[in-house]
């Protein structure tokens, strides 16, 4: 009975990990291949790695330090990447043009940049589009 | 039954990486690949998980928590590198 329920998780899981590989492959441009590659991924491997814990109740306390950390490292890393590929958009747009109808990020750096203060502690806009 | 059920869903998370890889090959830019990366990685992190269970051995545990220490690490510093140079 336990092993059933963890497959069946576990089989959700994996349906959450397909659907993200999907939507890498159909999303338009790299910012919604970004948002979809990340999150379902993050939500996929979480429902997985618990299927097998509950499958294997010993193994549970290792398995859950594995979905801590892919909790805490995967949005860290995709936060990462889209900084990045905000910053170097001018280099990227020559070959595939990703348009964003709402540039926070770009405005925020902008006033920023305008207001010349050295108190710029606050609004550091992290926005990422999707 | 629960061991046929869980087949299946490794098979379509191996399914997953099969269409990652894909993207990661076709990627028009260096960020698309950097993403299907990160993506192949969770994913495999995941079919790690599930070997583990196959062979019945806990050890693959820590081969898959080392793994996603590892490309972690690497996503980073390749966003830092596609930033502008490891600075």
């Amino acid at each position: 009975m336990n092993g059933t329920i963890g497959a069946f998780l576990a089989l959700g899981g994996s349906v959450f990990l397909l659907l993200a590989s999907i939507g890498l492959i159909r999303m338009p441009d790299y910012y919604n291949r970004m948002q979809t590659g990340t999150k379902a991924t993050t939500l996929g491997s979480i429902l997985f790695l618990l299927g097998v814990g509950v499958m294997r109740p010993e193994w549970l306390g290792k398995l859950l330090l594995l979905v801590g950390f892919v909790v805490l490292t995967n949005p860290v890393s995709s936060h990462a990447l889209a900084r990045a590929a905000h910053r170097i958009r001018d280099r990227l747009g020559k070959l595939e043009k990703a348009v964003l109808a709402v540039d926070a990020l770009a405005d925020d750096e902008a006033a920023e940049t305008a207001a010349d203060r050295s108190d710029t502690d606050a609004g550091n806009g992290e926005a990422k589009h999707a | 039954m629960a061991e046929t059920v869980f087949l299946v869903a490794s098979g379509i998370a191996l399914l997953a990486l099969v269409l990652a890889g894909l993207r990661m090959a076709l990627g028009p830019t260096a960020v698309d690949r950097t993403v299907a990366l990160d993506g192949m990685t969770i994913i495999a992190l995941s079919l790690i998980a599930a070997w583990a269970w196959f062979s019945g051995r806990g050890i693959y545990l820590d081969v898959a928590l080392v793994y996603g220490l590892a490309s972690f690490a690497g996503v980073v510093a390749i966003a830092r590198y596609l930033e502008g140079g490891l600075k």
